[in-house]
């Protein structure tokens, strides 16, 4: 069938819905989802979102502003990164006013606490800057989204999966998706499409994402000629449940929980001795690795502790109920007693789509557009996080440019008339899935396994060339057995194995990027460290990386950082 | 261990009626039993169908039958169980495709209830204040995740001639905002709450919040709609 929309937003985390309740009311909204859009991961962020309120103690938008830079070591684009700290406040009310029950200090105000890498004065000491609900930040603000869509009629495309963008010739004019329940094939045509797909942790073995998240929007950008941008900065969270790889949150160290090893040291305290456990994700997690590496790990094992057993059992109750009920239910440890064993775990992708500061995505370095195509959030590259994003920053980010880029479909969509596009897109994505459906000998999941455990053996937490260059290599000739790839479920109803082997072909691809972005850059930068280039290289590598897909393979291409206010310095924490 | 899993199976485009069938799946004690589902689909049956998302009960999405008792599949670790486990959907609800349902009548359902901050009055320039007591009254409620586990188990709802009933998950998220001191619109939501298949639906089975996977004392909370109602009506 073929539709018709002033926009259509792909994805409903909290980007895409921020940027639906904008359009909604004065165009045409759809929305498509692969899962229910309750069920999106946005809705698993616990820690909070920042915004330099200072309710706790005293604040600025200039710190935050600092924070972000230095937490992304200087690769994040400046002017971004001050819209996106001046419109925090705003957005934290704007919250409140919708209903989102944010936890209250004891004059009645919104209530704040630490997060990793926030500081007071330009990094003199941690500030409170964090607000937060309980620990489901993300998920009221999710519903309170999702039940706003509805009250201004978005149309919602649920459990419909993105197979193709169409390009017109002139515009982006609409995309083809499978309709999972019925295993049906659509045309969305229209005005502006925003790409707000989230991230794809799932490509790496051990992950704090969801199974959704694979990438499928950066890997359609790419295949579609538009770079991706700063791909190799992927952030490991320090602290992922050993063995499982599912998050306890920064929370958990914004109330105090410290890290020890085998010997029970505090060895943040020399790894970075002001900050310590608030220092930035990207440094923890280096450290636990460090430990490990020194034999340090507990039982010489690849984990350490997060020592919760000195907060008491009713902070622990009251406030870290979630991190509790998480160890006790997983591991069957209990935080008021034991320590949690934890593990650096794949969380966050820094780099993905580039665009401008109002959502609208950039063809190449020198700035060109794709018209009518946006992108937001996880899958998109401001670029604010630069080389490493600092906690409960990307809650932000997804309603700051959610809404921007919201604005500007509103703002621009509507001169152009909805495309009259041929069936064409659709007879080509079906004959995709015809030949899925009956060519080739291969199975998915051996594959998939395979690249999640090479992701994490040589494009993870430490790389060096040798180790990127035999990842590549494996991942090209993974490619070539996806080639082969064959969907054994022929039955329209709810083919997750389909979903999962077009799935597999976009991590393939993304996989390879990352990998190939690493080993461009031959320094160590943020959450990119390279042992055998173990410091950062401001002259030579102070710039973005964009990565084309060409007919000969991938082509590696860079772009300058805009510096407006903070000149690199060293980033000592 | 090796585990025995008897698996509910419907596929409307070519079965009549449902029918079990039993796999057998190599299985460590820490396995979520997620886990040896996808491992299932995976490796020995791609046709079984079930939702999943983000794999540690924060989504909702794998919400089914297990033992006969409604919970996430990621949050269940295989050694809590003996041999064998009966997986099946969750009841009250059309199913789909195996374990998969239809849960368009549940959100209907959550609409209906107006979830969400109601207010007359214009926002101040920041925050609305409100005690940190005023937020804890409703505090334990925000942790919902909307799996549908307590209305799947509700009597009430599953009962012929009851099934209206508005829910218990419903009736949960209505409490957030009927107790947030912020919230307006106390006077519809009594009106609405007071209706038949609403609060007074409720007959105190205490189901919901055996399953509830987030811990939230669902029915005392519903005890409290009922309790606010009785005292908002004029004195006889």
């Amino acid at each position: 069938m073929i539709f018709n929309h002033d926009t259509v937003i792909i994805g409903a985390g909290l980007a895409g819905l921020r940027a639906a309740v904008e359009c909604a009311g004065k165009m045409d909204v759809a929305v498509v989802s692969k899962v229910f859009p309750t069920r999106s991961p946005s809705g698993a962020a616990q820690g909070g979102i920042t915004a330099s309120l200072g309710n706790e103690e005293e604040d600025r938008w200039e710190w935050h502003f600092f924070d972000t830079v230095k937490g992304g070591d200087y690769l994040g684009d400046q002017d971004a990164i001050e819209v996106m700290v001046r419109d925090a406040p705003r957005v934290i009310y704007e919250l409140e006013h919708m209903g989102i029950p944010f936890n209250r200090t004891s004059e009645g105000k919104i209530a704040q606490r630490n997060s990793e890498g926030h500081t007071q004065d330009y990094g003199k000491k941690p500030v409170k800057r964090a607000c937060y609900a309980g620990e489901s930040t993300g998920r009221v603000i999710l519903d309170a989204l999702y039940d706003q869509c509805l009250r201004y009629q978005v149309k919602f495309y649920l459990e419909h999966y993105l197979l193709s963008l169409v390009f017109d010739g002139k515009r982006y004019a609409g995309a083809v998706i499978y309709d999972l329940s019925r295993g049906q094939l659509h045309l969305l045509r229209s005005r502006a499409i925003l790409l707000a797909t989230g991230g794809c942790g799932r490509i790496y073995k051990t992950t704090s994402n969801s199974f959704a998240s694979t990438g499928d929007g950066m890997s359609l950008a790419l295949q579609a000629g538009i770079p991706l941008e700063d791909m190799e900065f992927v952030q490991f969270h320090p602290t992922g449940l050993y063995p499982l790889g599912i998050l306890i949150s920064e929370v958990a160290r914004g109330e105090g929980g410290i890290l020890r090893n085998r010997l029970g040291e505090r060895f943040m305290e020399r790894h970075a001795p002001k900050m310590k456990e608030l220092a930035p994700g990207d440094v923890v997690s280096r450290a636990i690795l460090r430990e490990i590496r020194e034999g340090r790990g507990i039982d010489g094992r690849d984990y350490v502790h997060l020592d919760l057993t000195h907060l008491g059992d009713e902070i622990i109750e009251k406030r870290l109920w979630e991190i509790a009920f998480c160890s006790r239910t997983y591991l069957g440890v209990d935080p008021v007693y034991e320590p949690i064993p934890v593990q650096p775990t794949c969380h966050y992708m820094m780099g993905g789509i580039p665009t401008d500061l109002e959502g609208r995505v950039l063809t190449d370095e020198k700035g060109s557009m794709a018209p009518g195509l946006y992108a937001a959030g996880e899958c998109a590259c401001v670029s604010l996080h630069g080389a490493n994003r600092l906690g409960c920053n990307s809650l932000l980010d997804l309603l700051v440019f959610g809404r921007r880029s919201g604005l500007a479909m509103k703002r621009e969509a509507l001169q152009y008339d909805i495309p009259s596009l041929s069936e064409e897109p659709l007879e080509k994505a079906s004959s995709f899935i015809r030949r899925l459906l009956n060519q080739g000998k291969e199975k998915s999941d051996p594959i998939r396994r395979r690249m999640q455990t090479v992701m994490m053996e040589h494009g993870s937490v430490s790389r060096n060339e040798a180790g990127l260059k035999k990842g590549i290599e494996e991942i090209q000739s993974l490619k070539e057995r996806y080639r082969e790839v064959r969907v054994f479920d022929s039955k329209k109803s709810f083919n997750y194995e389909l979903m999962e082997a077009i799935e597999l072909g976009h991590q393939l691809d993304l996989a390879e990027a990352i990998l190939v972005s690493a080993l461009h850059r031959r320094e160590s930068r943020g959450a990119h460290w390279r042992e055998d280039f173990p410091h950062r290289a401001d002259r030579s590598y102070l710039k973005h990386t964009l990565i084309f897909q060409t007919p000969k393979g991938l082509e590696v291409r860079y772009k300058p950082v805009r510096i407006t206010r903070f000149q690199p310095e060293a980033r000592i924490y | 261990m090796l585990l025995t899993l008897k698996i509910f199976r419907f596929d409307p485009e070519k079965d009549k009626s449902p029918y079990y069938q039993t796999f057998e799946v190599e299985a460590s004690p820490t396995d979520r039993l997620l886990d040896c589902l996808n491992r299932i689909r995976w490796e020995q049956d791609p046709t079984l169908s079930f939702r999943m998302a983000c794999g540690h009960g924060s989504c909702g999405s794998d919400a089914m039958r297990i033992n006969g008792i409604c919970g996430l599949a990621c949050q269940k670790l295989v050694r809590s169980f003996q041999e064998e486990i009966l997986v099946e959907p969750l009841s009250g609800f059309k199913v789909v495709k195996d374990l998969v349902v239809d849960l368009n009548p549940f959100f209907e359902k959550y609409h209906s209830i107006k979830p969400y901050l109601i207010t007359h009055t214009p926002p101040p320039e920041t925050e609305r204040r409100q005690s940190p007591e005023e937020h804890q009254r409703f505090e334990e409620a925000i942790r919902c995740i909307l799996c549908a586990c307590c209305t799947a188990s509700c009597p009430v709802y599953q009962n012929k001639g009851t099934e209206d009933y508005v829910d218990p998950a419903a009736l949960g998220r209505v409490f957030r905002y009927l107790f947030d001191s912020r919230d307006e619109g106390t006077k519809e939501r009594l009106d609405l709450l007071d209706q038949p298949p609403m609060a007074w639906g409720c007959q105190t089975f205490w189901k919901c919040t055996e399953v509830c996977p987030k811990e939230i004392p669902v029915t005392k909370q519903i005890g409290q709609i009922k309790r606010r109602i009785y005292e908002s009506k004029p004195e006889k």
